[in-house]
């Protein structure tokens, strides 16, 4: 049933998006979490998306979509979590109770700029996925009214 | 004898609901993934997958969801959308066209409905005989 699927493509789409979200979250709260060496400074973290072709959710294989080896992909998935490799930020702080011999403490390579716009941009994402599903639901619950 | 079909009685209009369907979840696949890198938004053409159908006879019956797919194999190919700004990303996604498109599939689709729940109300009253 392809209105079905649509409720596990919508879904997989906010499930991502709140993903994305939530990496945004973190990133941002942890902009300014000082460490005094470079390996366990915390690094701006960003979720990597992909097509899902999923078997499960395809049901009707045999389908002209899928006759050609064609699929239409049943929605999107989040295949890993990255690191970004940006440079981190070093400041001399002597005072700091973090700082290293040479007096400098290791800010994170968040840059909050682009995390307030990646935010923006997965919310209005989650809520693109959000309106889909309404209109999925209402030609679906028309559809149960058929011939009354 | 002419007797009454379901067939014949519903015309292409059961077609056209699970074809603007399946369109729905294309559409859909489209606006989930409009953040994946390198993904290139889908669609169908429905106009020529609909000329094909009333062409090649509606008569025949289909008792399963999947007979659907029997007649209108050749036709049916799932067609990559031209950008009118592709991104950096490879992504050809527009999220406002998709939308635009998904909402008038959705209308088209509760036409086709109505259109198949007046075929009903006749089938029905001329059942009744009132």
């Amino acid at each position: 049933m392809s209105l079905g699927n649509i409720f596990d493509i919508a879904g997989s789409g906010m499930n991502a998006q709140s993903m994305r979200l939530n990496t945004t979250a973190s990133n941002i709260a942890n902009a300014e979490s000082a460490s005094s060496s470079i390996d366990e400074t915390y690094r701006a973290r960003k979720p990597f998306f992909a097509v899902m072709h999923n078997e499960f959710l395809n049901v009707n294989k045999h389908n002209q979509f899928h006759s050609k080896g064609e699929e239409i992909g049943a929605g999107v998935e989040v295949k890993g979590i990255v690191e970004s490799d940006a440079p981190l930020q070093p400041r001399f702080q002597p005072d700091h109770p973090l700082a290293n011999e040479e007096g400098y403490v290791y800010y994170p390579n968040v840059n909050v700029v682009e995390e307030m716009t990646d935010m923006m941009s997965s919310s209005r994402s989650y809520q693109m996925n959000v309106e889909v599903l309404k209109t999925a639901k209402q030609m679906l619950q028309r559809t149960l009214m058929l011939g009354e | 004898m002419g007797s009454i079909n379901f067939n014949n009685a519903l015309g292409v209009h059961p077609d056209a609901m699970l074809l603007r369907a399946k369109r729905a979840e294309i559409l859909a696949n489209n606006l989930a993934n409009s953040d994946t890198p390198g993904f290139k938004a889908r669609d169908i053409n429905f106009q020529a997958i609909l000329a094909k159908e009333a062409q090649s006879g509606l008569a025949m019956s289909s008792t399963n969801s999947a007979h659907i797919s029997a007649r209108t194999g050749r036709s049916s190919e799932l067609l990559f959308r031209n950008p009118s700004q592709p991104s950096i990303d490879g992504n050809t996604v527009d999220s406002q066209l998709e939308q635009t498109i998904f909402s008038r599939n959705a209308m088209d689709y509760n036409s086709s409905f109505e259109f198949l729940n007046g075929k009903f109300k006749g089938l029905k009253s001329a059942i009744r005989g009132e």
